[in-house]
């Protein structure tokens, strides 16, 4: 299947405020597609809760989203310290997210869960000390 | 309910408007934990929240909540301004304490979910 449209982006990670930037961004380009608007919703929480992420746990990192005819695809990659164990970070409540992170909103131990929940497919690629690659799919 | 509506029952000052002052809202969702806002909210509800900071304006954003309601008096940001401006979300700012603002706009018929009315 031929991709339609490919676009990169780059999470800074050393501010918090500017966390959420690509997933503003990725939300206008989506609404420029004409997409249904649950569709532009479910993408766009998705990335939001993988970049809060790669900001809080990686110290930033890349999403590249490929949209094709029948699907979104979002694939963040980091090079931070890996997830120990993927089925408990799976978990809602589970977190290892400092407690400052807290007091920002965040870091309730709902970011993977979320982001499976409003993806169509997600597959989690970790390997400790060396990074994380997050693959979603949202069906159009 | 209009958002014009929420600002008035709360006793609100409108930080920020959009160009459409007929902005209405389903239902209502209070919480200072982003993560929470993102997980549960699936119509379109007005976020009441103490949380200072862009992440609250982001959130709404993102889950395509029109209105943004800061509780206990606390003044937003200068960021929170420009991305609430940018992206046509209404915030506004009450004085009230979240289970009061809660409350009455519970009272006056804004449900939790759109189809519990």
């Amino acid at each position: 299947m031929s991709e339609l449209l490919n676009f990169h982006f780059v999470v800074d990670g050393t501010n918090f405020t500017a966390a959420g930037n690509a997933s503003g961004q990725l939300k206008k380009n989506l609404r420029q597609l004409n997409l249904a608007p649950e569709t532009i919703r479910r993408a766009s929480i998705a990335m939001y809760e993988g970049e809060i992420n790669m900001v809080i746990h990686a110290g930033g990192g890349e999403a590249d989203v490929n949209i094709t005819e029948k699907e979104i695809e979002i694939i963040l990659t980091d090079n931070g310290p890996g997830i120990s164990d993927i089925s408990k970070a799976m978990q809602e409540g589970y977190s290892t997210a400092p407690e400052n992170i807290r007091s920002l909103g965040f870091g309730a131990g709902m970011g993977l869960p979320n982001m499976k929940r409003y993806s169509d497919q997600m597959t989690i690629e970790s390997e400790l000390g060396k990074g994380t690659k997050i693959t979603m799919k949202i069906n159009i | 309910m209009k958002v014009t509506e929420i600002a008035e029952i709360l006793n609100a000052q409108i930080v920020c408007e959009t160009e459409s002052d007929s902005l209405e809202v389903d239902s209502a969702f209070a919480s200072d934990m982003m993560s929470d806002v993102l997980a549960y909210v699936n119509d379109r509800s007005v976020l009441l929240t103490g949380l200072l900071n862009v992440q609250a304006i982001r959130t709404a954003e993102m889950m395509d909540m029109p209105c943004v309601v800061l509780v206990r008096g606390k003044t937003p940001t200068g960021e929170m301004i420009e991305l609430a401006k940018e992206r046509g979300i209404v915030l506004i700012t009450t004085e009230l304490r979240m289970y009061e603002a809660c409350g009455r706009l519970f009272a006056k018929g804004l449900p939790a979910r759109r189809d519990s009315k």
